[in-house]
């Protein structure tokens, strides 16, 4: 009798197992290098909406998701090009959940999300350079593009009444597309940029670059940088030196390490990155702080939204082959429908299954415009006391 | 007169300082790799990375003196910890000499072959750093961060320029004065420095006059150690340490032995300062200092910038290409590459 209950329930075991299919999707993050101390909390915010999706187990009939993580290392091509491959052909990930850095993701989507017709989705490559590459409608981003930021930061340093700034940046396609658009835009409002100096990361001095940034003047000195990298070193060497005293910090350059690490030197501070004071943001910080790690941090909340997009596309298209879900992703995304907001996804997969439509808002007010990308909303934000400070929202 | 003083203390704060307490680290660094390349002969391309190893062990017993209360009051802990580190780094080049290099020396390899060896122990020493310490960057500078501030300097002098020296700038000229002499005073005056020299100069007859080839090359690594120990840890208390800056080290440290003279102890110095002391002035902006400086009707109103600094890592390469051309053995007549 033991033996016939055992083999039956192994049978039945068995049969759920082939029945469920098992949806992969590939996270893709710069879990070492530059952004290394802010994608953890990326992860896990992916991972947070894929958790979301299987307790309600209603994805495509009960389909359960898995996360399969790689490393994008942020800087390196050729190594975010190798890991991205053997997410789609040894992995065999129907989607990707990434890149994090605009070079590494404009390299993944070129050279093996197209060549293999894989849907990827960045939640923090903001250059804008990706708004016009080929994508074979297989690229969506959470984040917006640099261009939109550049427009908000000259915003956010005109009203405090500065009209001349120093610029530096980190020399690739993220901090020259943020450095064009921010001089543009900030130029256009009337302003004047003293100088723009490229930095490259993990260089072992910078002492010509603050030389000269100092030599021109400014001020205030803008930063286009990483936390962990060239960009920390230019603001320390900057305040060893006495050259500058208040610096603006655009997204790459916000994070609590820094501001641990610098101490009062960065007092006064102020700058922004992509955020939004919504329902939603509200509700998935509450979600992050239950699930162990911290939602605030920089593009956490995209990152969850990415993943929570690729599986109602997925539910939506009734399928989770790249080819078939990739026109549904603006659908889910955008108006008309229900909205939804994070915690939700099991409501949305629901109204989905049943043929309706969903408005996702998520934790960063998705809006997908253009090509698909985020319309943006930036979180203003000034440190003071060695915390990050939220001002308004833009 | 007052403006003059203000050109000269923003050169001194923006071009002097920094680039001597970075040329006296190059040169530090530059001095390892010229003993190595002089007396086991060939180029150690691990060098970069045995100071990672160096600074990662003082990194951690500095770690462990300030969990239990010992400090140097203004001057940084890690100086305490300095003589750990070099012991450490001394075990692991001399357990890597007799695993490694050893066996390439009995076979008189070509140097050629024992460049690309040195490669593979500079990747295993590369992963053996970020297994231990991690790939992030570690902070472990204490003490007094400063002899001097830019603020108070300016309330001090009254003058609209601030100078700032850093205690670790200090320490790091300092130390690089101490350490060369001490290294001249061992090669000219002693027993082994001299029988050192010698194996240098020629191998063949050295061995005929009965030197010891294995202490020697025991020695070399010894002091090897100690420098790259040295070099590494000034500069992670003057920027920061993270093993992969250290990796990128490397170029510029080999940019200056080569300027100066692989195998020449001076040219390494020099070396050194001259590759330092390129990449921060040709590249730098020289309006505030030629504003402060010429009679206002010259004044520039451009940003006087011979060289983005874009270029600043093309100039030293420019230099060093300029000096193999027109002087293949470096400034110091080093031996011929």
């Amino acid at each position: 009798m033991k033996k016939i209950l055992t083999a039956t329930a192994t049978m039945a075991l068995l049969a759920g197992a082939a029945q469920a299919e098992d949806v992969k999707i590939g996270v893709i993050l710069g879990f070492t290098g530059p952004l290394e101390s802010i994608t953890p909390a990326m992860g896990d915010g992916a991972e947070m909406a894929m958790a979301e999706v299987n307790a309600a187990g209603t994805l495509l009939g009960g389909a359960n998701v898995v996360s399969v993580r790689a490393d994008s290392t942020c800087i390196d091509a050729s190594a975010a090009t190798a890991a991205a491959e053997r997410l789609i052909t040894s992995d065999g990930v129907n989607a990707i959940m990434g890149a994090d850095c605009s070079g590494v993701t404009g390299a993944i989507l070129q050279n093996v999300a197209r060549p293999n017709g894989v849907v990827m989705i960045s939640p923090s490559a903001t250059s804008p350079g990706l708004s016009t590459a080929e994508d074979d409608g297989l690229f969506f981003r959470t984040a917006p593009s640099d261009a939109r930021q550049g427009v908000v930061m000259t915003e956010v340093i005109m009203d405090r009444g500065i009209n001349e700034v120093a610029l530096t940046y980190t020399n690739n396609d993220y901090g020259k597309g943020l450095a064009d658009s921010f001089q543009a835009a900030f130029e256009a409002a009337g302003g004047t940029v003293t100088i723009s100096v490229p930095h490259e990361d993990e260089k072992a001095d910078y002492s010509a670059e603050v030389g000269t940034l100092a030599s021109a003047g400014g001020e205030v000195l803008v930063v286009a940088g990483y936390t962990d990298k060239g960009g920390k070193a230019i603001i320390q060497g900057s305040l060893d030196s006495g050259a500058f005293d208040t610096f603006v910090l655009p997204d790459g350059m916000v994070g609590q390490q820094i501001v641990d690490d610098l101490g009062s030197g960065l007092d006064g501070s102020f700058g922004q990155f992509p955020g939004t004071d919504s329902e939603g943001a509200e509700i998935f910080v509450s979600l992050a702080e239950a699930a162990g790690f911290d939602g605030t941090g920089p593009f956490a909340a995209e990152s969850y939204d990415a993943a929570a997009l690729i599986m109602l596309a997925m539910q939506a298209a009734g399928s989770s082959a790249s080819g078939d879900f990739k026109d549904h992703v603006m659908d889910v995304a955008n108006a008309p429908g229900e909205q939804i907001l994070p915690g939700e996804l099991a409501k949305a997969l629901e109204i989905l299954a049943n043929g309706g439509d969903v408005d996702y808002v998520g934790a960063s007010a998705v809006e997908l415009i253009g090509g698909g990308e985020s319309a943006g909303n930036y979180r203003e934000i000034e440190i003071g006391d060695g915390a990050i400070n939220t001002v308004r929202f833009r | 007169m007052i403006d003059f003083l203000n050109g000269l203390v923003a050169l001194t704060n923006f071009v002097i300082i920094p680039a001597t307490a970075y040329g006296a680290q190059l040169a530090i660094g530059a001095l390892g790799v010229t003993l190595i390349y002089g007396i086991l002969r060939f180029s150690n391309f691990a060098h970069g990375d045995t100071m990672a190893f160096g600074t990662m062990i003082t990194i951690l017993v500095t770690w462990w003196f300030q969990s239990i209360g010992i400090n140097l009051g203004v001057l940084p802990t890690a100086l305490l910890a300095l003589p750990f580190g070099i012991a450490g780094t001394a075990v692991l080049v001399l357990l890597t000499d007799k695993a490694v290099y050893q066996f390439y020396r009995r076979q008189k390899a070509k140097p050629v072959i024992l460049v690309i060896v040195s490669m593979g122990v500079m990747f295993i020493l590369n992963g053996l750093v970020r297994f231990i310490i991690g790939v992030d960057d570690q902070n472990f500078a204490d003490g007094e961060r400063f002899i001097i501030g830019a603020r108070d300097f300016r309330e001090m002098t009254g003058l609209r320029e601030g100078l700032a020296f850093k205690t670790s700038q200090g320490l790091t000229i300092v130390t690089a004065v101490i350490v060369v002499a001490l290294l001249f005073w061992f090669l000219n005056k002693t027993r082994t420095g001299k029988s050192m020299r010698a194996f240098s100069d020629n191998e063949d007859l050295a061995l005929l006059s009965g030197i010891n080839p294995d202490r020697v090359v025991m020695v070399t690594w010894l002091i090897v150690a100690a420098l790259a120990t040295v070099a590494g840890v000034l500069y992670g208390l003057d920027k920061s340490f993270a093993p992969f800056t250290y990796f990128q080290l490397l170029l510029p440290i080999f940019a200056s032995a080569i300027v100066g003279g692989l195998g020449s102890p001076i040219g390494a110095i020099a070396g050194g300062f001259v590759i330092a002391f390129s990449e921060v002035t040709i590249t730098y902006a020289w309006k505030k200092v030629l504003v402060y400086w010429m009679p206002e009707p010259l004044e520039p109103s451009s940003l006087m910038q011979l060289l983005s600094t874009d270029y600043k890592f093309a100039v030293s390469f420019a230099i060093l290409v300029i000096v193999l051309l027109f002087k293949p053995t470096g400034l110091f007549k080093g031996k011929s590459v």
